[in-house]
């Protein structure tokens, strides 16, 4: 293992929170499939999508070896950057009011809603739909879990504790999903994607830099300084983007 | 060809949401490349350039975004 704390324990959390994240989305959708359509077509859709999934990774996998190691860095740095950025500036947005936080109450609300009146629509073909309903939201949710690992590895030996951190969210998540069978609308969406935002786009500018050759000071230690940074900068873009509130005269 | 043109959308909606935030990283990205380029002896730079441009572009974009 060429990783050293420094690097394992961001990389770690990040996965963990990232796929806690992904997978507390993944499991409204299958859980309004199975409300809806009962739980056959919600887990046998969600058992194709982790298939397909585990193929990705299988066929990936050993592909990414044969990258030199700086182009790998130097595309998922850029790849991290924009991914991790985009969901710091949503978190940021967010957190300062601009658009409403994600709710978990209301996404099933919703896919509820929609499931019905296909029901309505073509009773036949509901199993089929319901199953590809979640067979879409595991594989597109797992992309995302996928990525985020793959990235946070970046042939740095790194594999093993950032599955291991998306694996135990996704169990954790699953296992609380299959007690109460609810979504799981108590989760800090927006405070989890503002910590993971803030880690993926300190990896994304430590990874670019080290693709195009930059020695940072203090080694895989710059990633905490980056976090540091990113974090300053969050803080007061929320302050700033915050819109005030109209007082009534009266 | 609709079913694929859509996973492409999902896929790309993955790193891209707003084009203004995608297109300054990537501008970023490029000319830290080209500092590296030009100025091989003084490498970190390119890292100054790729570390502060990521960090004003986020706060720019999210002001921007919050005063429309």
């Amino acid at each position: 293992m060429t990783a050293n704390l420094a690097l394992i324990w961001p990389a770690m959390m990040a996965a963990f929170l990232a796929s806690l994240v992904e997978a507390v989305e993944a499991l409204t959708i299958v859980l309004a499939v199975a409300t809806v359509r009962g739980w056959r077509p919600a887990g046998l859709g969600a058992l194709a999508g982790f298939m397909v999934l585990t193929l990705i990774v299988v066929a990936l996998g050993p592909l990414l070896a044969r990258v030199p190691l700086h182009l790998l860095q130097l595309v998922i740095g850029i790849l991290l950057l924009l991914f991790g950025m985009r969901w710091l500036r949503k978190a940021i947005l967010r957190s300062a009011g601009v658009i409403p936080l994600h709710d978990e109450a209301m996404a099933f609300a919703a896919e509820t809603s929609e499931l019905r009146e296909q029901a309505r629509r073509n009773e036949a073909r509901l199993d089929w739909l319901a199953g590809l309903a979640s067979f879409k939201a595991v594989l597109l949710e797992g992309l995302e879990v996928v990525f985020i690992v793959i990235a946070l590895s970046a042939g740095r030996g790194m594999l093993i504790p950032a599955s291991a951190g998306a694996l135990a969210a996704c169990l954790l998540v699953a296992g609380i999903g299959f007690i109460v069978h609810r979504p799981l609308a108590r989760v800090p969406e927006n405070t989890l994607k503002f910590a993971v935002g803030i880690m993926l786009s300190a990896f994304g500018v430590f990874w670019t830099g080290e693709g195009l050759g930059v020695p940072w000071p203090g080694a895989d230690l710059a990633i905490v300084g980056f976090a540091a940074m990113f974090l300053a900068v969050s803080g007061a873009a929320i302050a700033l983007a915050r819109r005030p509130k109209v007082e009534v005269l009266p | 060809m609709r079913a694929l043109a859509n996973v492409f959308r999902e896929l790309a909606g993955l790193f891209v949401d707003d084009g203004a935030l995608a297109l300054a990283i990537v501008a970023i990205v490029v000319l830290a490349g080209i500092m590296a380029a030009l100025m091989p002896d003084a490498p970190l730079a390119a890292g100054a350039v790729l570390l502060f441009g990521c960090l004003g572009v986020l706060l720019s974009n999210a002001v921007r975004a919050g005063r429309r």
